[in-house]
């Protein structure tokens, strides 16, 4: 059962009404009005398209059927959201680089759609940089420390070796952030975060960024009160703790396996490729068998497009799968942490106040009980995410294994095609010659030729 | 004409020919006569309508050496049968050769018909191996595919129109012990250092044929470009090896994955297994492949004998111009005698002018010693011509014959590489699509 009351009971920076302060980075954009189009599943009377008053950054408006059509996709991603009445969704996409003097940078375009009261509009649409994805990700960390906040990639790269601008490398970035925003959207207690709110509608979030500074060193201090060292985790814990231990053991694994098949297909490439090569000098040589050599080249050619294609979606779509779930572990471990750092805080103050209540009858403090109910809490709400998460996992892994079997099969389909095309030229010309008498073959060819 | 189409057997009557049948009467019955005679002369008189052959085992054997050393070697079982059989079929003529034989006897006739492209033999020593093919010759795989080449080779000579019909192939199929005396007798040896002189030696030819250079040039050209295929081939074969294995470490970790899962554990054990399979499968599909490699080879070695071929003709070529000048000379220097001038220099010339010339008697004598000289010359000029000539025909005909076999297997040995493509390609589709059913199930 989900745990209720949590943006409640904790101090925030508040729910401030939408100021109309330009956001450096979302010039012109303004929510619009309704045009009639397409109806949001949850709403009635809500009919809106997502036609954007064209900012200057972003190049063509989503159009609103595209929109609708990718959230619905995304909706098979998370098995219970169908019980359940969607009724925010959030996307990240147009991927736009940004020049100053003093910084270059990527923003991205989140789009949000919702009939929520939370919000003031139905349709949002804003321009945010990894910043502040990453401010949004230690407020909720700070706000929820109960709950476990799903991952951003990775935030440093190395400079060197990474590129930063590559179209591959900023696209993966994107699909991860676009899972962060779906994986808070989906949850029943982080989508209703002020914080999340603030970042998915603000023009400005600079100015909460600048208070958020000042609050960093937060509220999940308060929750972890110092000292207390849990005697021993309860079992059905330790028993995650462990799951998780191994589990990461075995994407790491699988992280390093999917690098080397990675590199060797790599270098088998460059072999295919010389190899092509030489079926074709070699043609240029003979005479009839030009053609069945150039058809070799041909087909090794067309398998050399095949494997760039499969190399391809492992460094895309997979491994970025496998190291964000490492990180998400991470983050699942810090909450089972904070747990025990509860539970111990609890026990600890229990073990003094029965102490003192032996000695002067000093009855148990009301603090004692409200430290139970934040266990209590705390337990139900990390098996709730903990089952969360498990049936995510599952989808997930699912998923991207699938389309990893799917890529293999795509790729040996179209070199079969290429070598089978291949046979039909080469057994042709086999029967044309099977007709022919050798040289006198020849020489009733020019005969009948003449006639 | 009806009559003369009616009887021939189906396979002589191409369809081109029909419209033919109201054209000239004459040209058609001799074209269609000749082509008869000529498929019977392909076909009739090889060996192998006589004599089925097979290489059919090999063995190890131990036994002292010409330097009285154990040594350890492959002997190679050769079975010959009789072609027309009856209902039962009679026990086969069996021999045991070993490699150095097969040497003995492809020299024998590299010597004897040096106008004949003679078919080579499997290779001496494992060359453009791949890493996980041996290189050693006592390797099993390795004699294996060295039994099926030299099998090869004797099909090869027995079906060639004249190889087939001599008579020292014919005792080392069949006379196991006699053929060594037989082979030795022909005194093939002596002209064994000859050969070797003329294939390194460096001579100009003044009038070089064109199709023998051109031919030289494509045999060279052949030469490259294979070698080229079969040494990026091995390298090819070793970086898909690499790819696969790795796959299997995704057999383990799914398997000690699965471990620690409820529902997504059976998916992924068997997911496991599948990616073990398709690891593992790469082993039989380079192996095959070998087989494809193996037919390059034949080609590649099918050069050397092409251009020892052009070598020979060179050498005669070159021996008749020689033959020529030196009749040429000779012709000179008896006019010279002949009318008293001196045209070339020559020390004797010179000689004579400083000490006298030579008596009446004296020049008779030498004008004879040279005209008879010149005689000889003029033989040896008919017979470098002849020989010339006969070998220019009978290598042509060769080297056409050589042509069309080669474009023929090298055809057939392409297709074969495209259909174990496309079962490498079947293999890695099923094992992916089970794969994928096993992860739908997790």
């Amino acid at each position: 059962m989900m745990s209720v009351g949590a943006p409640k009971g904790l101090p925030s920076s508040g729910q401030k009404p939408i100021t109309e302060m330009i956001h450096p980075l979302s010039a012109v954009e303004e929510p619009l009005s309704p045009a009639p189009e397409v109806t949001v599943n949850a709403g009635g009377d809500k009919d809106t398209g997502l036609t954007n008053g064209t900012p200057v950054e972003t190049s063509s408006p989503a159009s609103v059927s595209s929109l609708f059509n990718r959230l619905q996709l995304d909706d098979d991603l998370d098995g219970d959201a169908s019980t359940e009445t969607r009724d925010l969704f959030v996307t990240v996409d147009d991927p736009k680089k940004h020049v100053s003097t003093m910084e270059t940078y990527i923003t991205y375009r989140v789009s949000t759609k919702t009939t929520r009261i939370e919000f003031d509009l139905p349709e949002y649409c804003v321009r945010r940089r990894y910043q502040d994805f990453d401010w949004l990700r230690i407020k909720l960390e700070d706000s929820q420390p109960t709950h476990l906040i799903p991952p951003l990639p990775e935030k440093f790269v190395m400079k060197g070796v990474v590129d930063r601008f590559s179209e591959e490398f900023v696209e993966t970035r994107m699909k991860a952030l676009d899972k962060f925003l779906k994986r808070v959207a989906d949850h029943p207690v982080l989508s209703f975060n002020p914080h999340f709110n603030a970042f998915l509608t603000a023009k400005d979030l600079n100015k909460r960024q600048g208070l958020a500074l000042l609050t960093k060193v937060g509220e999940s201090v308060k929750y972890v009160a110092g000292g207390y060292k849990l005697r021993a985790r309860p079992a059905e814990y330790a028993s995650m703790g462990d799951y998780l231990d191994t589990f990461s053991g075995k994407l790491g694994t699988m992280d390093r396996i999917a690098q080397r098949i990675v590199k060797e297909q790599s270098e088998y490439l460059t072999e295919l490729r010389e190899y092509g090569t030489v079926y074709s000098s070699w043609a240029a040589v003979e005479e009839e068998l030009q053609r069945p050599l150039e058809g070799v080249a041909g087909s090794v050619s067309t398998c050399c497009r095949a494997l760039e294609d499969l190399s391809e979606n492992i460094s895309q779509d997979f491994l970025p799968v496998l190291r964000e779930y490492v990180l998400y572990i991470e983050s699942m471990k810090n909450v089972l942490r904070k747990r025990d750092q509860c539970q111990a805080e609890y026990e600890g103050r229990l073990e003094a106040a029965v102490l003192r209540r032996q000695e002067d009858r000093t009855p148990i403090p009301a603090e004692v009980e409200k430290c139970q109910d934040k266990v209590e809490c705390f337990n139900a709400d990390l098996k709730a995410d903990w089952e969360r998460w498990q049936r995510n996992k599952r989808q997930d892994f699912k998923q991207i294994l699938t389309g990893m079997a799917d890529k293999n099969i795509s790729y040996y389909e179209k070199c079969q095609s290429a070598w089978e095309s291949l046979i039909t030229v080469l057994q042709d010309k086999q029967t044309d010659d099977k007709t022919r008498q050798g040289p006198f073959g020849r020489c009733f060819k020019a005969l009948s030729s003449s006639l | 004409l009806k009559i003369i189409w009616g009887s021939l057997p189906k396979a002589l009557r191409p369809p081109l020919w029909e419209p033919l049948l109201y054209m000239d009467a004459f040209c058609f019955v001799v074209c269609n006569l000749l082509a008869f005679v000529f498929q019977m002369v392909e076909k009739g008189t090889s060996l192998l309508k006589k004599l089925e052959m097979n290489v059919s085992e090999a063995e190890k054997r131990t036994g002292k050496n010409s330097v009285n050393m154990q040594e350890t070697y492959t002997v190679y079982l050769i079975e010959t049968r009789s072609a027309h059989t009856d209902l039962n079929t009679p026990v086969p003529d069996m021999l045991w050769r070993r490699y150095s034989e097969f040497e003995l006897l492809r020299t024998y006739l590299l010597v004897t018909y040096p106008f004949i492209i003679i078919p080579p033999l499997p290779e001496k020593r494992a060359e453009f191996v791949w890493h996980k093919l041996s290189a050693d010759n006592l390797d099993p795989d390795f004699v294996e595919r060295r039994r099926v080449g030299l099998e090869n080779f004797l099909l090869r000579v027995a079906s060639h129109p004249l190889l087939s019909n001599d008579k020292i192939f014919f005792l080392f199929l069949t006379d196991e012990k006699g053929w060594r005396d037989a082979v030795l007798e022909t005194g093939f040896q002596d002209k064994v250092d000859s050969r070797l002189k003329s294939l390194s030696a460096s001579f100009r030819v003044k009038n070089p044929d064109k199709r023998f250079t051109a031919l030289k040039q494509y045999s060279d050209e052949l030469n490259t470009a294979i070698s080229q295929l079969l040494r990026i081939r091995a390298r090819v074969a070793d970086r898909l090896y690499g790819v696969y294995k790795v796959h299997g470490n995704y057999g383990r970790v799914f398997s000690e994955w699965s471990a620690i899962e409820k529902e997504m554990g059976d998916g992924l054990q068997s997911a496991g297994h599948h990616m073990d399979t398709y690891a593992a499968s790469i082993d039989d599909i380079l192996e095959e492949e070998e087989h494809y490699a193996d037919q390059l080879k034949e080609y590649l070695f099918y050069t050397e004998a092409v251009r020892s071929v052009c070598r020979k003709h060179e050498l005669i070529q070159y021996e008749l111009e020689m033959a020529a000048q030196d009749l040429t000379y000779k012709k000179q220097q008896r006019e010279e005698l002949a009318t008293g001038t001196v045209r070339v220099f020559s020390l004797k010339g010179m000689t004579s002018k400083l000490f006298g010339q030579e008596s009446q008697e004296q020049r008779e004598q030498k004008l004879m010693a040279l005209e008879q000289d010149i005689k000889e010359g003029e033989e040896l000029l008919k017979e470098k011509n002849q020989e010339c000539h006969e070998f220019v025909q009978s290598a042509w005909k060769d080297i056409e014959r050589f042509k069309e076999q080669k474009d023929r297997d090298l055809r057939e040995a392409l297709i074969s590489y495209a259909i174990m493509q496309i079962s490498m390609c079947k293999k890695g589709i099923q094992v992916w699509s089970n794969a994928k059913e096993c992860f739908s199930k997790m």
